[in-house]
């Protein structure tokens, strides 16, 4: 089969981008979703808190999936379900994607560009070293998640967490609620990931401590799990010998991170970052290969849904122009964007000025919990910008708005810099 | 008067407040270790009215191995959140039933309906 843009993906990032490139006159489009429905983890998500930016108003999950999915129904952009992407290349003029699904077996799209919308993974057990036999109950907390709110099981009892990411703590409030005891949420870090609404109102609301510089040491049982042991860690996360505090327990959830699901990418041979595991992209959202955009949390992982649609939006957008020919093609050198002191990345990671628009928003995450800091832009040698801000954790993702005309005043090999700048 | 700790929702600053207030009375509250405003409204609504949007599942009564996602249509107070948690263990839908449907009306007595969030087909 034929399509102008094919999309990788039909949660958040892969139907915000459909809905956009239709939008910007691309009507010949593709969403490809391996699940039976579209929405993604966003169906899973039965809490509510999303769509403050995008709506107005606080939804859950579902239902700010649905309002997506309405939109992609209006415009009758197509989508095949329960299909998986197995692979994608180049070919002469276009790119080829292999599909596979129980009803039309394995097929090709031949599609003049690709949006990624591939989403992320949890970190597996396999990828934390946590020792001990490998018995029943240890859940990723997303894992958990699907069975509780989707398929209506319990996975068991009395619980600890491993990670206080946010959904590990919505898991806590969520097992609660179910009836389960939800003994301890342990952090590596000496500060929790998660979103501080999510703590109060999921862990303090239920009096679930939190045990932060804290790590699982040992889990104890053969065919279930029957006990945890927790320890405290020092500055080099190593384990403190002495603190250790065994917890009787039927389940262990862990929420230990979110990692860009990237294989069909690196497949393709688009460059990907080292410190996110996503495309580097450049001000249009393009990866290294051209034709190929990437978008949501196969990108970098986002915290915020309506970060990831905004973010969609535009490379649906850019997709659209691509196969339109409405951008002129440029033989300029890309300005990098380089990372400063605490900023861990930044995305995009180059930037053409002849393609930007007005503005160029960078997105990007800091490294450490930085108290009354300033967040810096440089060009060159030369200080454009100096933002105060009370806090930045590395849970929360930064932007910065950087004016193309101030851009364009750059000299030949100057970068655009963003650093932490503390007193 | 009674004494609160508290951490501030309003931003990732996470302010430790201490809140000191009459039971019942909303004037008599002072909130210290907040750095702006949304710290002090923040603390008086906890003290005195706290409230919660309470999300869960529900059986689906000709479906297996699927259930419904509900919400209370508007936040309920914070004490009657094991309430509902506890009444919906009793509740099932039929399919199909769609985002926005009522399932029941005034739950628990907190004035808020329960509400789908997910399609059912």
């Amino acid at each position: 089969m034929n399509t102008k843009i094919a999309i990788i993906g039909g949660g958040p990032a892969g139907l915000a981008a459909a809905v956009s490139a239709y939008d910007a006159g691309v009507k010949d489009l593709l969403i490809l979703e391996r699940d039976d429905k579209l929405g993604g983890i966003l169906n899973q998500c039965i809490h509510n808190g999303f769509g403050l930016h995008t709506f107005k108003e606080e939804l859950t999950g579902p239902e700010y999936a649905e309002r997506f999915i309405e939109k992609v129904r209006e415009r009758g952009i197509e989508s095949l379900l329960k299909t998986i992407v197995v692979d994608i290349s180049k070919e002469t003029d276009g790119l080829v994607v292999t599909a596979m699904s129980a009803e039309k077996g394995m097929f090709e799209i031949h599609a003049q560009s690709v949006i990624l919308a591939m989403g992320c993974r949890e970190r597996p057990r396999g990828a934390l070293n946590t020792p001990g036999y490998r018995p029943a109950g240890i859940y990723s907390a997303g894992t958990a998640q699907r069975y509780v709110n989707i398929e209506g099981k319990m996975p068991g009892k009395e619980v600890v967490i491993l990670g206080s990411g946010d959904i590990g703590l919505i898991m806590a409030r969520r097992m609660t609620l179910e009836g389960a005891h939800v003994k301890a949420v342990a952090e590596l870090m000496p500060y929790s990931g998660g979103l501080k609404r999510n703590i109060v109102q999921c862990l303090d609301d239920f009096g679930i401590p939190l045990k932060l510089s804290t790590t699982v040491t040992d889990i104890k049982g053969k065919d279930r799990v029957e006990s945890v042991t927790l320890s405290k860690v020092d500055a080099k996360n190593q384990p403190i010998p002495g603190t250790e505090e065994e917890i009787p327990c039927d389940t262990l959830l862990l929420s230990c991170g979110l990692l860009p699901e990237n294989e069909l990418s690196g497949m393709l041979g688009v460059e990907l970052s080292p410190v996110t595991g996503g495309a580097t992209v450049d001000e249009s959202l393009e990866t290294s290969v051209p034709g190929v955009f990437a978008c949501g949390n196969v990108l970098h992982v986002h915290d915020l849904v309506d970060y990831v649609s905004g973010e969609a939006s535009e490379a649906g957008k850019h997709a659209a122009e691509y196969v339109l020919k409405s951008t002129p093609g440029t033989s300029e050198t890309p300005i990098r964007l380089e990372t400063g002191n605490g900023v861990r990345y930044t995305v995009p990671s180059f930037v053409r000025p002849s393609r930007l628009e007005q503005l160029l928003t960078v997105r990007f995450r800091v490294g450490n919990v930085y108290k009354n800091p300033e967040i810096c832009v440089y060009l060159g040698d030369k200080c454009l910008q100096r933002r105060k801000k009370q806090i930045c954790a590395p849970g929360e993702m930064e932007q910065v708005i950087i004016k193309k005309t101030d851009i364009e005043t750059m000299a030949p090999g100057e970068t655009i810099r963003i650093a932490i700048e503390t007193e | 008067m009674e004494t609160k700790n508290l951490t501030c929702i309003g931003c990732p600053m996470g302010c430790a407040l201490t809140v000191t207030y009459e039971p019942g009375n909303r004037d008599s509250v002072k909130v210290t270790g907040n750095t702006c405003k949304k710290g002090e409204l923040y603390a008086i609504d906890e003290v005195t009215n706290p409230t919660r949007i309470v999300t869960g599942t529900i059986r689906v009564s000709n479906r297996k191995n699927l259930v419904a996602s509900v919400k209370t249509a508007s936040v309920i107070p914070k004490s009657k959140i094991f309430d509902v948690a506890h009444e919906l263990m009793n509740i099932s839908v039929e399919a199909p039933a769609k985002i926005g449907d009522v399932v029941v009306k005034d739950i628990c007595g907190t004035g808020s309906d329960l509400v789908i969030t997910r399609n059912v087909e």
